[in-house]
């Protein structure tokens, strides 16, 4: 909780610093990589006078797994990074989900693949975001389109985290991270702490069963708890020969965040009941919500959350309109889930305008391919 | 402190094969654990992948079985959000000399008050016999049919200087000596170091003319030299353990401040 509202002009990366803060951050470890690193250097700043610690570590798989570490010391813990840093954290964060650990990871998006475009905006983590280490699991993801929602969904993603012990993603890229515009920090943000072994609480965290997601053992505080990576019984015993106690494990790791999906959805809606429909998110959809803004023909379905992917918002769009038009800086990624979500939908024509070198998609490009669809 | 109360006894049987090192290192650990009067409630365990690193699953405290390379890293961040608690990392020669190698000299430069305990057995165990970046020159191996080409790591020595506080290296063989290291290890404030040079009788043994358990640990009898002695007869110590020989003893005992001093985090509550 901060002290009383302020306004800011920064710039997306600061944003995600004080949101940290706000949201109770108490261990960060980053490695220096563009376009992320402004993170490392606001909270190398801000953290220590927080109560909490700062460290730049030997690489990025170090941060992550120190971040895991810290979490599991009872702390609020986060790493940021972008596409090569977060490559080299995927064994990490499978690990992560494998065992049940809240962290958040800010990943400020570049051109990829490989060492590609440090300096500009791309969107091309976000299936890595969702498979990108080994075996079935589920994560959730937020993609902030402006200032301001660097700073609210960096909330969202230690609240999320917390609530369904989970590893939670800013998916932000570099136009978002760079931008600069104002920041509100309200005088209260809500907060969600994760539910404690041994320790009653009323509120938000608790609301999710214990059967889906057990209360956390925090180290240090006499729970004798056994955290690993390899399959394990709910008593935390190793068993991976086991099917049953695999099938059990993995499933109800998939079901906690699939099942919570209506909890976790969050979208902007423009122009509803539009005949044609642009679907997006980040800052491939800033050029869109210029054209859903001012003209009627057109409505915009603005993710905000990306995982687990907002089935219901989709179809329930796709159920009404005609044409529909995807727009991502990639080649095709979340395209293709909404794409089958909407035709299930019953929506026939479900085009895509992707676009790769750094710049989003500007409001003339998106009239064009409108006009290309006889959409305009 | 009982045996059974030390080790989860649920938990057992464990995966080592007979004749296998780690009950030694665990034996030594566990009385010098207790002779220093430290608390499983305040201590916690951090392993990473490997037979080695499967030692805090079976005491009966906070445990975290962690990723392949990574125990230290994790311990890192464990120990800074809850500096009251001692952090015990156990590891292996592949966890933490080559997939974890980064984590190990920058854990010692950063030098953070915990015990990392490396139970260099000279082989990838758990895979079935794979060389590691400690199996001897020409040793055999199932990577290394004709003999390893290559020359082993000196882990003590990378530790010395890569700032660690506190640096000893013994073998299963000397256990008097290991557990008063171990000793001086959980009491020494910062990163204290300690490579215990173990048999792997089914996967180096076999392979090596030493299949018998007693026979590494005549092995390691006739191998060693003690770092004083090495010393005073002007040989280089590093030399000696590339030859096959092993250098044990205490090589280094400091005060450096440690990282959670310098920034003031022992300061901060929960």
């Amino acid at each position: 909780m901060t002290d009383a509202s302020r306004e800011l002009f920064v710039q997306g990366n600061d944003a995600c610093v004080e949101a940290s803060i706000a949201a109770g951050l108490k261990f960060f470890a980053g490695y220096p990589i563009t376009p992320s690193t402004e993170i490392a250097e606001g909270l190398a700043q801000r953290l220590p006078k927080a109560g909490g610690v700062f460290l730049q570590m030997e690489d990025e798989i170090a941060c992550i797994s120190a971040v895991v570490g810290a979490s599991w010391g009872g702390v609020k813990s986060m790493t940021a990074t972008s596409g090569p840093g977060f490559s080299l954290m995927q064994e990490a964060i499978g690990y992560a989900a494998m065992s049940e650990t809240p962290v958040v990871i800010a990943n400020v998006m570049r051109g990829g693949p490989s060492t590609g475009q440090p300096t500009r905006a791309a969107q091309g983590d976000v299936m890595q975001t969702k498979y990108g280490s080994h075996g079935d699991y589920q994560v959730i993801a937020f993609a902030p389109a402006g200032v301001q929602e660097m700073f609210d969904l960096t909330i969202d993603s230690f609240n999320y985290a917390e609530k369904y012990r989970v590893p939670a993603f800013l998916l932000s890229d570099a136009e978002i991270g760079h931008m600069r515009g104002l920041l509100r920090i309200p005088d209260k943000v809500k907060i969600v702490n994760r539910k404690e072994k041994g320790v009653k609480r009323d509120d938000e965290a608790y609301e999710v069963s214990d059967s889906l997601v057990p209360p956390f053992p925090v180290f240090g505080k006499g729970n004798k708890a056994i955290v690993t990576g390899m399959t394990h019984t709910d008593k935390s015993k190793i068993e991976p020969e086991d099917a049953k106690v695999h099938s059990e494990l993995v499933t109800r790791l998939n079901e906690k965040i699939i099942k919570s999906r209506r909890d976790i959805n969050k979208y902007e809606l423009i122009g509803e009941g539009s005949k044609t429909m642009i679907i997006s998110y980040g800052s491939a959809a800033l050029g869109a919500k210029e054209i859903a803004t001012k003209d009627g023909n057109v409505g915009l379905l603005r993710l905000k959350s990306l995982w687990p992917l907002p089935e219901e918002p989709i179809q329930e769009v796709a159920g009404k309109c005609e044409k529909i038009l995807m727009i991502e800086m990639n080649l095709g990624q979340l395209y293709w889930p909404v794409k089958r979500a909407c035709l299930e939908a019953g929506c026939k024509q479900v085009e895509f305008l992707p676009k790769i070198g750094g710049d989003p998609p500007t409001p003339s490009e998106v009239r064009n391919k409108l006009r290309h669809m006889g959409a305009i | 402190m009982e045996l059974f109360e030390f080790y989860r006894k649920d938990r057992w049987p464990h995966v080592f094969c007979p004749g296998c090192g780690n009950g030694t290192v665990m034996n030594c650990f566990y009385r010098a654990f207790n002779e220093v009067g430290r608390k499983l409630d305040e201590t916690a365990f951090v392993g990473g992948i490997g037979c080695s690193s499967r030692i805090p699953l079976y005491i009966n405290s906070d445990a975290m079985h962690t990723t392949h390379g990574r125990p230290i890293a994790f311990a890192t961040g464990l120990k800074l959000s809850r500096p009251e608690l001692k952090v015990v990392v156990f590891t292996g020669d592949g966890d933490l000399g080559a997939i974890g190698g980064n984590h190990f000299i920058n854990g010692c430069r950063r030098n953070l008050d915990m015990t990392v305990i490396c139970i260099n057995n000279n082989i990838y165990g758990m895979t079935g016999g794979q060389a590691s970046i400690t199996t001897p020159h020409d040793f055999l191996s199932t990577t290394t049919p004709y003999g390893n080409k290559e020359y082993p790591f000196d882990l003590a020595e990378i530790a010395v200087a890569a700032g660690a506080n506190y640096v000893a290296r013994w073998t299963t063989r000397h256990v008097h000596e290991l557990t008063k290291t171990l000793k001086s290890a959980l009491q020494k404030p910062g990163f204290s170091f300690v490579e215990v040079v173990s048999q792997c009788p089914t996967n180096f043994g076999r392979r090596n003319k030493m299949a018998d358990p007693t026979a590494m640990l005549d092995w390691f009898k006739e191998n060693t030299v003690r770092r004083d002695k090495a010393r005073a007869s002007a040989v280089d110590h590093v030399d000696l353990n590339l030859a096959g020989t092993v250098t044990i003893g205490e090589f280094v005992n400091r005060d450096r401040e440690c990282y959670e001093e310098l920034i003031g985090v022992e300061k901060h509550g929960h």
